[in-house]
């Protein structure tokens, strides 16, 4: 393969060998000696008191060492665990700790640990505890958690309500006074629990006598935990080490740091052994962050030729019982509504809500595929009052090609975009014309086929450090560093951390399409904490833009000072070196050429180097971006739904994505596929549903249904390439895309193919008893 | 009260004593040290723990170990020959059938098993074969695809005589 070809090119990854024959290492896999088992007794209550906990009998169990109650362990405790701005700097929030001490707030909340010689021991002796609880009423519904007179689950906060703000840009008045058509819906965003397939764990080992503490856990932010468990455990930093091993799957579950992180580093540091936390899938159920869960009231404004003007909006955001690391990210759905469309006004309200749930957070797209559910869906509603074509009503909103680089409502600049192409692309794909009077042809025969549209605009590449710090809080940045060793073989240690996207295949490719090394003479390190750069992990699309930047920034800088050795070593002056496939040479003369691996032998023999120049090829790059980067695509569903059972069928699902330069595009269209699944687990299975006890209904994967593999279509992609202007790779983000996308295409579908029966919107999971119900609102009469 | 089991895992005999409430998969994993096998639920949901017992497929996590006294058992380490990958998993490399790679060897061991029975199945019969194992990252359509190269590969010329797929591991 030609240098020039790596780029883009289909390289099968390099993680894989391990992970197809079973000798990768995830938490659970790696060799310990001495391991201390811990079990993590939780609260079976969602809101009570905690009147006493008698642990007598559990310690005398056998095989256990120890048993620890929250006020046990409390005074280890220098700080509650990290709460982020996460766009709502106005929130109220209470302190979470990793384990209870007095009160419960949801079911799952930890109360108690058993350290044992093995899991079995530990969960045997967790049984002898006794705890008593004085059970207060549960807080269930977000509507009636912030009504006069509810139970309050945090007393300083005086009630459920965390914040309530506006976020607004354009003038809403007026949009509404000149709208011919006003809409009002009710739109409901599902509670989801993410289950990645590897649940969480961790292993914790704090050495007394050095004062250190490794820390390997099942997660997507080794840096954030390391940073973190020194504040919360009074360790200095530098002595904290949190590796991130395999890691499988994380979808934002595994992006905040987690009880058990801090629970099984104090239990080591009691101890003075290595211990050990693995949770299992009923655990995970509850103890892992559950996403979504919201409720948008929303109101639009429009012409009757189909043009929005303007769409005011509430979300309520169940925040569970405690505001997440990361809790108040989903309110990012605020700032994006507009999506790719020009509205003339946006008014939006963000309320935030405690109950006596899971914590939500940042599940796949975090906020992204709420906004583009919500404008995605009012273009369906304005087209269904106006009779004009959806295609069209999209068509005629879309900020065209020329407008960009677009500066939102909200302020946001998007970098680049072609929205109208990739719609047209789609569009031709589903033969869409055809397909329409199919539609109509079926519909006489009594059938339901419905078609729906998705045109999203994503923000991703988290971020430029000046917005990013006023908006979340956070400053972000990409990390990498580049050594190439004596014989010109490199090491790349990259600054974000993987859990199955493959980051080192297309890392990889950058440095040797860069430096003109070959591929399998360039090793890839993440996840240590010990070894990485100071870096910023892996969550929101935005390690091939970010870090994928700064990668490709080092191997750059790399080359310029090979081709400085070089003239050096030529005898030529720099400007007259060129430097091509990994070999320098005087211009003209390519025969007397050096190679990559001749010079960086030269690197290392300080009396070869120009005079002044420090030996080596080592660099870091920190790369702060200028802007966001902006992904786009246009998706079609085709559904057809079994009139008898409401069971919803996918018949073709098309995507057209454009993520800018594709640095690998075997990688890219698994993340497309892996996402658009995710997102139609939204649209037609998966509901993380509560009683009104406060106890999870569905709380084991027989009730919470993930998508199997006959419940999904072959799904039929096309890209196009419109390069971002962000970063000079011109890369934008794909991991999210296909989520963000696909749940309202999906319930576009639905809500198309129901048209005979005067539906408007349906709530998702759109399973059959809710579209069956739907179907015989009227007695099973159409409109 | 312990039980004594013995099993062949991959060609090798292993013989521990054993809680009776030992699952398979623990006994895999623990005490054999075979780590290759994982376990993402505990309601038999999720696959990611199917290995072959005698011949046929089961979730690990749904047998007890005293149940798999004198059994053979083949496991996700027992399938390549050295660095001579088997086909299945070949496929899953070539056609990017993995992401996280945490349901791979379950999902490996299902699809071994479908192809065992059906050395030539249409894409809706690989989706029903694989549909007890839960993948959340690749919506399943390159295992599939990975599944269907595998299919091609281990199909030998008319006329060669066929070789058990077992005979494989």
């Amino acid at each position: 393969m030609a240098v020039s070809q790596l780029i883009g090119a289909a390289i099968r990854r390099r993680e894989d060998p391990e992970l197809i024959t079973g000798t990768g290492g995830f938490v659970d896999d790696l060799p310990q000696i001495g391991l201390v088992h811990m079990f993590v007794v939780r609260s079976t209550e969602p809101h009570a008191r905690i009147l006493g906990i008698d642990t007598a009998r559990a310690r005398e169990a056998d095989g256990v060492l120890a048993v620890f109650t929250g006020k046990e362990l409390a005074p280890e405790f220098q700080s509650p665990l990290p709460v982020t701005v996460s766009f709502v700097p106005e929130k109220k929030y209470p302190p979470q700790y990793p384990i209870a001490t007095d009160k419960v707030h949801y079911v799952g909340e930890p109360v108690a640990l058993v350290l044992a010689s093995s899991r079995a021991a530990a969960e045997d002796a967790a049984e002898r505890i006794d705890i008593r609880y004085e059970s207060l009423p549960p807080v269930v519904d977000i509507e009636k958690a912030i009504a006069p007179g509810a139970p309050i689950l945090h007393d300083e906060l005086g009630s459920n309500l965390a914040y309530d703000v506006k976020r607004a840009g354009g003038d809403i008045e007026a949009a509404f006074k000149e709208a011919d058509v006003k809409i009002s819906q009710r739109i409901r965003q599902q509670r989801l629990i993410p289950v990645a397939v590897e649940p969480r764990g961790v292993v914790a080992e704090y050495k007394p006598f050095a004062k250190s503490l490794t820390v390997w856990s099942s997660t997507q932010i080794p840096h954030f935990v390391k940073v973190w468990l020194g504040v919360i455990l009074g360790i200095p930093e530098s002595q904290v080490r949190v590796v991130a091993p395999d890691v499988g799957g994380g979808f934002g579950s595994k992006i905040h740091v987690y009880p058990e992180e801090v629970l099984a580093a104090v239990a080591s540091r009691r101890l003075n052994r290595p211990v050990k936390w693995i949770e299992v899938r009923q655990e995970n159920m509850t103890a892992t962050t559950h996403g979504r869960a919201q409720i948008w009231d929303v109101e639009i404004a429009a012409k009757k030729d189909g043009t929005v003007l303007g769409v005011r909006a509430t979300q309520y955001l169940d925040l569970g019982a405690y505001c997440s690391q990361f809790g108040t990210f989903q309110a990012i759905a605020l700032l994006l509504i507009q999506g790719p469309y020009k509205l003339r006004a946006w008014d939006g309200r963000g309320v935030g809500v405690y109950t006596n749930k899971t914590p939500t957070d940042a599940y796949r797209g975090a906020g992204r595929p709420e906004a583009t559910y919500i404008i995605e869906r009012v273009m369906d509603l304005v087209a269904q009052a106006t009779g004009v074509d959806p295609a069209e009503v999209r068509r005629k909103n879309f900020i065209r090609k020329e407008e960009q680089p677009f500066t939102s409502l909200m302020g946001l600049t998007y970098d680049s975009g072609d929205y109208t192409t990739t719609l047209d692309k789609a569009l031709e794909m589903v033969s869409y014309q055809q397909l329409r009077k199919d539609q109509a042809e079926k519909r006489k025969q009594g059938r339901h086929v419905g078609i729906g549209f998705s045109t999203y605009l994503e923000i991703c590449g988290l971020g430029p450090s000046v917005v990013t710090t006023a908006a979340a809080g956070i400053a972000f940045w990409g990390m990498a560093v580049l050594n190439l060793h004596f014989t010109g073989k490199a090491t790349l240690v990259i600054g974000s951390s993987p859990h199955g996207q493959g980051h080192e295949t297309p890392f990889a490719q950058i440095v040797a399409e860069t430096l003109g090394l070959p591929l399998d003479d360039i090793d890839v390190v993440h996840g240590d904490t010990a070894i990485g750069p100071m870096g910023m992990d892996t969550y929101g699309s935005r390690s091939a833009s970010v870090d994928g930047t700064a990668v490709y920034l080092s191997a750059v800088k790399v080359r310029e000072k090979a081709r400085k050795i070089a003239a050096h070593l030529l005898e030529a002056a720099e400007e007259d070196v060129v430097y091509e496939n990994g070999k320098a040479y005087v211009k003209g003369s390519p025969t007397k050429a050096l190679t990559i691996q001749e010079i960086t032998g030269a690197a290392f023999q300080p009396h070869r180097l120009p005079a002044g120049m420090e030996g080596g090829l080592d660099e870091t790059t920190f790369f702060n971006p200028p802007n966001f980067v902006w992904p786009f695509g246009a998706h079609i569903a085709v559904v057809e739904i079994d009139a008898e059972t409401g069971r919803v069928q996918i018949q073709r699902y098309v995507a057209v994505d454009d993520c800018g330069t594709r640095l690998n595009p075997l990688i890219v269209d698994g993340q497309i596929h892996g996402g658009i699944a995710q997102g139609i687990g939204q649209a037609l299975f998966e509901d993380g549903v509560y009683g009104e006890d406060g106890q999870l209904k569905t709380g084991t994967l027989v009730d919470y249904l993930i998508p199997t593999a006959p419940d999904l279509p072959r799904f039929e992609l096309e890209s196009l390439v419109t390069p971002s202007p962000t970063n000079p790779l011109g890369v934008k983000g794909i991991g999210e895309a296909g989520t963000i996308a696909s749940s309202v295409a999906v319930i576009n579908a639905v809500v198309d193919a129901l048209q005979p029966f005067g539906v408007k919107d349906v709530d998702m999971p759109a399973s059959p008893d809710r579209v069956w119900h739907l179907m015989h609102k009227n007695g099973g009469r159409k409109r | 009260m312990r039980h004594r089991v013995a099993m062949t895992i991959n060609g090798t005999q292993y013989e521990h004593e054993v809680e009776p409430r030992t699952l398979l998969v623990y006994y895999i994993r623990e005490q054999a040290g075979l780590t290759g096998t994982h376990i993402g639920c505990d309601t038999s949901n999720c696959g990611a723990c199917t290995v072959e017992m005698d011949g046929h497929g089961v979730k690990s996590c749904t047998v007890f170990a005293v149940q798999a006294d004198g059994a053979q058992i083949t496991t996700i380490e027992g399938l390549a020959h050295g660095s001579q990958l088997h086909p299945l998993q070949q496929a899953f490399w070539d056609e990017h059938g993995l992401q996280c790679g945490f349901c791979t060897p379950g999902m490996i061991l299902a699809a071994k098993q479908l192809l065992a029975r059906n050395p030539n199945p249409t894409e809706q019969e690989i989706r029903l074969g694989i549909e007890g194992n839960l993948c959340r990252c690749t919506g399943y359509q390159n295992i599939v695809k990975a599944i269907q190269t595998a299919a091609r590969t281990m199909a030998v010329p008319a006329g060669k005589e066929v070789q058990a797929p077992a005979a494989v591991s």
